[in-house]
């Protein structure tokens, strides 16, 4: 077993098969306090498997998942897991939704609603309290999903592709307000997308997933000062980092 | 409010409209002498009959009422159970389920008898009938929404910790209230139904001796004074439920998405 130094999360040496198929192998990274760190990889190269295995839904064959130093390997609850889909619950409020996870912790209904109602606006949430999600856009929705998100684990979150389905305006729009929202609450955040310049524009450092079994083939560091915006995709740094991800991607 | 007022009318005017002209086509029927009298009935006779009666169709309207509504009560507890039961137990579900669609391939009237000479001509033997015909339909149709639920959220709430109870209450439960208003529905017009038919069978009042009453009499403009009112009464309770169903259901009445 390798010993890893101490990080806000940590991934050690880990593989997994299905069905006597190596789909990742030998995966090490981590994650510090506050890092918005991406997983960059073409679909199928087992992102999400890897998720699943960080999120304690899935055992890894070999090697461990740390989370401040402590093995959770395989342990769900610990580590809070957004995906595509916003899965907000048609029949309860976004209040309701949002407050959800507090209310599974035991907190009581109404503290659980007045601290979700705390942090709506700077979740750029604040006057969607009593609508229902299908009275809100896909953007909005997936605000209201982070938040749920965040309420869950302030600790570290996993995002699974979680603004693949929006369209290319509304995904532009939720970037920003992203970036602006991470600025407030310095979530450790692990991030799952296969749209390059997104992980170019939102993470600190990007691992990419490439080959089968999968394995990290590259870490670039994205060494730009924050809060940052589109304008940052117009520079000759990004086109730079854009080449080396597309490099190591294929 | 008065435009929308204005639309319901606008939508139920061709609906109405075939109710006038099938009431003036069968007066002409009866008024051209087509048939004797005693066999049908023209509409203003029915409408005379029920006025004529209306003491006695009220008091016995009001018997078969507490039973389709205690049955319903009943029926509507035994499905919720027994959906309940088999969506937490795999086994259990695979045990239960043939049962109940066997119990529902036994006719009614061939029961009905049976359960007057177990259980006598009071309450009793009524009320099972009914709650034999109503607790399917509910426990089919929660069993079918408690199993709609979304796997995606339900791995969600787990992965928050959730256990097997909030996430019955968080998310089977309401999932299934689109499946359980719409069994509700079925389930009510059963139980008026029910009851008149356990009242053929045996019984002291209700509209279902009422019924067997009049038949023997030959009094046919009140067998369609009686029959018209147990129409109304089912047509009644449908409205409640879906009245109900609107209310507890405020999410699915709304269509303001914002683009």
């Amino acid at each position: 077993m390798i010993i890893c130094p101490m990080n806000k999360l940590e991934i050690c040496d880990v593989s997994k098969s299905f069905d006597g198929k190596k789909i990742v192998e030998n995966i090490s990274l981590n994650l510090r306090q506050g890092e918005i760190v991406s997983l960059l990889g073409v679909s199928g190269s087992g992102k999400t498997t890897l998720f699943n295995i960080v999120s304690g839904l899935m055992q890894p064959d070999s090697g461990s998942v740390l989370l401040n130093g402590e093995d959770i390997t395989g342990i769900t609850g610990k580590i809070s897991y957004m995906m595509q889909k916003d899965l907000l619950l048609p029949f309860r409020t976004v209040c309701d939704n949002v407050a959800l996870p507090l209310i599974m912790k035991g907190e009581n209904k109404k503290t659980a609603r007045k601290k979700a109602i705390s942090f709506f606006p700077e979740f750029g949430l604040e006057g969607t309290e009593k609508l229902y999600p299908s009275q809100l856009s896909g953007g909005m929705r997936q605000r209201a999903a982070l938040l749920r998100t965040y309420l869950f684990s302030q600790d570290v979150a996993l995002l699974d592709e979680p603004f693949s389905a929006l369209d290319t305006l509304t995904k532009a729009a939720v970037h920003k307000w992203y970036l602006d929202v991470m600025e407030h609450i310095k979530l450790t955040t692990f991030f799952i997308t296969h749209d390059i310049d997104e992980a170019i524009l939102l993470s600190d450092r990007i691992y990419i997933l490439s080959g089968r079994p999968a394995h990290i083939t590259d870490e670039i560091i994205i060494d730009y000062p924050k809060p940052r915006n589109e304008a940052f995709s117009l520079t000759a740094e990004f086109t730079g980092y854009k080449k080396r991800v597309i490099k190591n991607l294929y | 409010m008065r435009k929308r007022f204005r639309n319901t009318i606008r939508r139920n005017l061709p609906a109405a409209w075939g109710i006038i002209i099938f009431l003036v086509l069968w007066h002409f029927f009866c008024a051209l002498g087509a048939v004797p009298e005693y066999m049908l009935p023209s509409p203003s006779d029915v409408v005379k009959a029920f006025i004529d009666d209306r003491k006695l169709l009220f008091e016995n309207a009001v018997i078969t009422l507490k039973e389709a509504f205690i049955g319903l009560l009943s029926g509507v507890t035994v499905g919720f159970t027994a959906a309940v039961i088999m969506d937490s137990v795999e086994f259990l579900r695979r045990g239960i389920y043939p049962l109940m669609v066997l119990s529902q391939t036994v006719p009614t009237v061939a029961i009905a008898p049976l359960l007057v000479l177990w259980f006598g001509y009071e309450m009793t033997p009524k009320i099972i009938l009914i709650v034999l015909s109503t607790f399917f339909p509910v426990a089919i149709g929660l069993l079918g929404g408690f199993e709609s639920a979304d796997k995606d959220t339900v791995a969600l709430l787990r992965s928050m910790g959730a256990n097997r109870k909030q996430i019955f209450l968080y998310i089977k439960l309401p999932s299934a209230l689109p499946e359980f208003f719409a069994s509700l529905k079925i389930a009510a017009s059963y139980s008026v139904v029910g009851a008149v038919i356990s009242e053929w069978l045996g019984g002291f009042g209700g509209l279902g001796v009422y019924m067997t009453r009049v038949k023997k009499a030959f009094a046919f403009d009140r067998m369609f004074a009686v029959i018209f009112l147990i129409s109304t009464i089912s047509l009644v309770l449908t409205a409640l439920v879906s009245l109900a169903e609107k209310k507890s259901m405020p999410y699915r009445h709304i269509n303001n998405a914002k683009e």
